[in-house]
Formats: C-alpha cells, sequence, structure tokens
C-alpha cells in the first residue's frame, strides 16, 4: 500500500467558499486536517485608524462597512458609545425605530447566512429562497435610508429621520404590464411599516420553507451533525459570543442580559443548542429568525401608535432642520460648526457592546475632549470565532472546513477591519 | 460592584474612577497573578476576555487648532505637523520622552455574574514586553499578535507571535501615531517589468478637519 506524507496546502483567498478572502494554510494527512493557520488581513483598511483622523460623525459610514451584512447592528454600537461619552439620552420613538432595524438586521444577516452556508455545502436552492426575503427588507433599508446596504442610518442622538409615511413603489415600464405591477405593489400602497408588517405575516411561512429544505434533509445533517463541535466551557475560553456560544448551549443574549435601548420591554426567547455542532448552530439561528419577526411585530405595533420626534433635541450634537436653517442664524451657524467641525465629547472612555447577529459587537472608544476620537477600537465578534478556527477544524476531513468557515458566519470587512 | 472586587481580589493595583465599567490599573509584573485571580476566583469569575487593546497616548489631550485665545491675527491656525494625518513616512517628528506612553486594556466579563471589567497596563519604554496571557484565555491568542501587530507591543510567553493583520513584510508599526495616515508603500502592477511592485505612496497628506479641543474643564 502506498504510503501519504503530510503535505501542505493552500486554501484561498480566491476561493468561493472563503467568504471573501481568507487565506488558509492547511497540514493535512491524506485528507484529514492535522493544522489550519487562517492568513486575515487582505481586507484590511485601518478603519480605527481612519476613524481617528475624523470627526465622529463621519466614521458612522465607515462602520457599515466592518460586518457588511449586518450594517445597522454595527452603527448601533458605535453611536451608543457616543451617546455614553455625551451622556445624553434619545427619544422613545428614535429607541423603538433602532430595536426594529437591529432585528430586521440580523433577519438580513440570517439569510444571508443561511443561503450561504447551504450553498456551501451543496443545496443551491436555498440561496435563491434567502435572497428573495432579503429584498423585501433591502427596500425598507432604501426607503428609510435612502441606501440599500450601507445606511448611515443611526446617529449620535437618534437616528437621521423618521420612518417613511409612503413605501415607494414600482414604476410603470415598458416591461410591465398594469397587472403584473398591481401584483409587485401589493403591499406598497401604505407606509414603510404597513409593508413590514405584511413581511412579518408572510415570514413565518417563509422560514417553514426553508425548514422544510434543510432540517430533516439527510444530505444537509450529514454534513452538519457532529462538525466543528465546541464544548460550552471551550467557547465560552475561546471568546464566543453570539449563536456561536448559545449553539454551545451557554443562554448567554446581550439583549436579555445587558439590555440597551427598549429590549427590556420586548417579548422574545432566545434558544440555545445542546451539543454544540454546526447542525446545533443552524438551528440556534433559525429560531433567532422567528423571535427577530416577533420583536419586529411588537415594534410596528408600537411605532404605529407613539408618533414623536425621532432626534434628540440639542443642537450642539444633532444638525437643524432645513426649513429653520434658512430662516434662523443661530441654525445656520449651528449647522456650520456641525458639519464642520463636529462635536467635541467629553473626555473619557466608554466600551458599548450590542448583541449584533454574529455575537458581541464591541465599540471601545477613548476621547480626550476633542472632535475626534483618540482610539477607536472596534472588537468584531468574527474575529474571536475565526481564531478558533484551527481548533475545530483539527481532524476533520477538508470538506468539513468548508461548513465550518459556513457555521461560523465569517465575514472579511469585521475581522480585518 | 467595585467594593465585591477591592473585597475579593487581593495584590496590587488601583481604581481608576470616572469609568463606565470598572477599570483598574495594573503594574506589569503583577498582570498576570491579578488575571488568574480574577478568572479563578469563586466569586468573581471573569471567565471570558473579550477584548485586547493597545493603545498610544503619545498625542492625548493635544489639539492642532487653539481655540480659546483669539489674538492679533485672529484665531490661531498653527498646525504643528504632528498629527499622524500630516507626516509621511520617515519624517523625524520631534517626541518627547512621554511617560506610560503605551498601554494595553483589557477586557474581561464574567457570563455567570453578569459583569465587566477593564484592567489597564501602562508601558513606559522600548522594549515593550508584556506577559502572555494565552495561557489563562485562548482568545488571548490573536488579540496579542494584533497589538503586536499594530503596536509593536511584544508578549512574552505567546506560542506564535506574528504578524496578523497588515501585509506579509510589513514595515513599521501603524498604529502608533508617529505612523502617517497615508501610509509607506503602495503597491500597484507595473506592465513594463509584468510583475507586482512596492513604491513609495505618492499621495499628499492631509487633514480635513482640525483635531480641536472645547469645553474641557479640568
Amino acid at each position: 500500500m502506498k504510503e501519504f506524507k503530510n503535505f501542505t496546502m493552500n486554501f484561498g483567498p480566491q476561493h468561493p467558499a472563503a467568504h471573501g478572502v481568507l487565506r488558509l494554510v492547511l497540514q493535512m494527512e491524506g485528507e484529514v486536517i492535522k493544522n489550519a493557520d487562517p492568513h486575515i488581513g487582505l481586507l484590511h483598511r485601518a478603519t480605527e485608524k481612519l476613524a481617528e483622523s475624523k470627526p465622529y460623525n463621519q466614521s458612522i459610514g465607515y462602520m457599515d462597512r466592518l460586518d457588511y451584512v449586518s450594517m445597522m447592528c454595527n452603527e448601533h454600537a458605535y453611536v451608543l458609545a457616543i451617546e455614553k461619552l455625551l451622556d445624553i439620552d434619545i427619544p422613545v420613538r428614535a429607541k423603538y425605530i433602532r430595536v426594529m432595524f437591529d432585528e430586521i438586521t440580523r433577519v438580513l444577516n440570517h439569510l444571508l447566512w443561511l443561503g450561504a452556508h447551504a450553498l456551501d455545502i451543496g443545496a443551491m436552492s436555498v440561496f435563491l429562497y434567502a435572497f428573495r426575503e432579503r429584498e423585501d427588507l433591502m427596500d425598507c433599508y432604501e426607503a428609510v435610508s435612502g441606501t440599500r446596504m450601507h445606511a448611515t442610518y443611526y446617529r449620535p442622538g437618534g437616528v437621521a429621520r423618521d420612518l417613511p409615511s409612503k413605501m415607494p413603489t414600482y414604476e410603470k415600464s415598458s416591461l410591465k404590464d398594469k397587472k403584473e405591477l398591481e401584483e409587485l405593489n401589493y403591499n406598497r400602497n401604505g407606509s414603510l411599516l404597513d409593508f413590514l408588517k405584511d413581511f412579518t405575516h408572510r415570514f413565518p411561512n417563509c422560514i417553514d420553507e426553508y425548514e422544510n429544505l434543510l432540517t430533516d434533509n439527510r444530505i444537509w445533517k450529514q454534513r452538519t451533525v457532529g462538525i466543528g463541535v465546541v464544548e460550552q466551557s471551550r467557547a465560552i475560553e475561546l471568546g464566543f459570543t453570539g449563536p456561536m456560544l448559545r449553539g454551545s448551549g451557554v443562554p448567554w443574549d446581550l439583549r436579555k442580559k445587558q439590555p440597551y435601548e427598549v429590549y427590556d420591554k420586548m417579548d422574545f426567547d432566545v434558544p440555545i443548542g445542546k451539543t454544540g455542532d454546526s447542525y446545533d448552530r443552524y438551528l440556534v439561528r433559525i429560531e433567532e429568525l422567528r423571535q427577530s419577526n416577533r420583536i419586529i411585530k411588537q415594534c410596528i405595533e408600537w411605532l404605529n401608535k407613539n408618533p414623536g420626534p425621532t432626534m434628540i433635541d440639542d443642537a450642539k450634537i444633532a444638525p437643524p432642520d432645513r426649513d429653520s436653517m434658512k430662516e434662523e442664524m443661530e441654525s445656520l451657524i449651528h449647522h456650520f460648526k456641525i458639519f464642520t467641525e463636529g462635536y467635541c465629547v467629553p473626555k473619557g472612555e466608554v466600551y458599548s457592546a450590542v448583541e449584533a447577529p454574529k455575537g458581541e459587537f464591541g465599540i471601545y472608544m477613548i476621547s480626550d475632549g476633542a472632535n475626534k476620537p483618540y482610539r477607536l477600537k472596534i472588537r468584531a465578534p468574527g474575529f474571536a470565532h475565526l481564531a478558533a478556527l484551527n481548533e475545530m477544524c483539527t481532524g476533520h476531513m477538508l470538506s468539513d472546513v468548508v461548513t465550518v468557515i459556513g457555521t461560523q458566519d465569517i465575514v472579511f470587512g469585521e475581522i480585518d477591519r | 460592584m467595585q467594593a465585591i472586587i477591592a473585597k475579593h481580589l487581593k495584590g496590587d493595583y488601583k481604581f481608576e474612577n470616572n469609568s463606565d465599567i470598572i477599570t483598574i490599573i495594573v503594574k506589569k509584573d503583577s498582570l498576570l497573578d491579578i488575571l488568574s485571580e480574577l478568572k479563578n476566583n469563586k466569586v468573581l469569575l471573569f471567565n471570558q476576555l473579550t477584548d485586547i487593546c493597545g493603545i498610544d497616548y503619545s498625542l492625548f489631550g493635544k489639539a492642532e487648532w487653539k481655540t480659546t485665545e483669539a489674538t492679533s491675527t485672529g484665531y490661531s491656525r498653527g498646525i504643528k505637523p504632528s498629527s499622524h494625518g500630516r507626516i509621511k513616512f520617515g519624517d523625524n517628528i520631534q517626541q518627547e520622552d512621554i511617560k506610560n506612553r503605551f498601554c494595553v486594556a483589557y477586557h474581561l466579563l464574567s457570563i455567570t455574574k453578569n459583569i465587566r471589567i477593564r484592567i489597564k497596563v501602562y508601558l513606559d519604554k522600548e522594549p515593550l514586553i508584556m506577559p502572555s496571557v494565552t495561557k489563562l484565555w485562548s482568545s488571548a491568542d490573536w488579540y496579542e499578535r494584533e497589538a503586536f501587530d499594530l503596536f509593536g507591543i511584544l508578549f512574552e510567553g505567546h506560542p506564535d507571535l506574528r504578524r496578523l493583520l497588515t501585509d506579509y513584510g510589513f514595515i513599521g508599526y501603524p498604529f502608533r501615531k508617529d505612523f502617517p495616515l497615508i501610509g509607506n508603500i503602495q503597491i500597484r502592477y507595473d506592465p513594463e517589468l509584468k510583475k507586482i511592485i512596492q513604491e513609495p505612496v505618492d499621495i499628499q497628506p492631509r487633514v480635513l478637519v482640525p483635531k480641536v479641543i472645547r469645553g474641557n474643564k479640568e
């Protein structure tokens, strides 16, 4: 019989299953992984250093580009840090809007994860289903912020603008006849909240569809059950957060344990896994989709009943509205100062963390009293997860590396920063 | 909370006031003892290391634009070419000998007790050597590599201290305040040599908004 020797294999950085630019140097024995060394940094943009050279508000857009599939959650941690330093409280309506969009973001993230994970393992159709729903939520992003992904919607002191009273509709074109147009627009005749309400009614059935395709699927189970098992104590030690930690059976969720905004008023459950393998993490994330849907419903109900301001009434932090700027000298000066110089934030340091879809997304911000952060450290959940890739892969086959990368929900925007 | 920690945590440390979470300042030599006490103490149980962050304090509290006194020449726009947005690689900026220039901040989380704590260690001069905490928390591995990569802080006892985020063969410690924002080298494809080449950056450093400090009463 022929003897096999250990050999080294290069995986990536351009590999469709690497979820971006991950280079893995794998020590193989036959088809079994002996050691996996991730080389990261190919998407390093020095976001933290760039933020040090810009006034606070100009870096919100960079936060979108960190974890570029859960944009608003990143902004959330950043603006929370600034608000903590400034010691301000934001209007309740803005809090509800933020919670609602955090959950929309979670659904967006988990849908992309589900599609991509299934695609990596070999199930093509889930991807198409997941992106169908993603499109609707992207439209919500666009309706409030003007962009489909990189919203820059959360601002220190609230959100950039109130929810639109009219959902944008599809317009006439030579390619669509009247009937088609009506079908496309059937849920777009009301406000954004009406559109979302319709979505939350449809969405549980959509989750059932995904589950039909995967949960009891023989191939899916063969590829995920028992792959990448992390014990409870190891998961904590390795710095895991979010579904990675809950999949291992630790009931830890910042929304419950250290509630921010109005999460303490929300009624939802935190699912946890048992065995800590890829299949359990899949089940946890699927359940999170359902729970997020519940939270969105509660927010819609509250927001429909309670109109009000969505931005703090403080001219030093929030820009004045356009009308008063045209007429009042004070507003004009405030507008000028906010956009040319920004606002100075009191000396101090804060750590603010939110439960982003991937785990604990934290911002450690140090201010020396200037109009720019002195130091900004981004604590990305994926960073700790990827660091454990070696431990999770060792002993598995080469094809399981793809499963493990998928189950970790890796996005390089936040890992490389 | 601070009282509980003061009661159960023995060793050489002091509390820093006016922080959002409990912050203690520790000397480098007693760091490992304090951290393992924090991790293993049955009352505290800080079982997760959330983050390690390097900090360079060399420009702390130094504004680029004086805002308080107006003179006969108007507001001073005396721009000192010291901020990292205005310098080029290799510029010799006069650095005063700053005491406690570098700092490493550890964020710990106790999942069982639901509390956070921050531990700060100040470092004086090169060589910047810290004890590694990888033996206490496995998650420290990459965080320490990152701090080494970006700040040049060495971690004694780390199993594999390599650069993490920057390119292979990168020179310098990019997150120090004396490293220019525009960077050092740029990479492009040279059609004549038919290969990828590295050359010094050709963009000019610029700052759109100067750093100002207002309204801080000491």
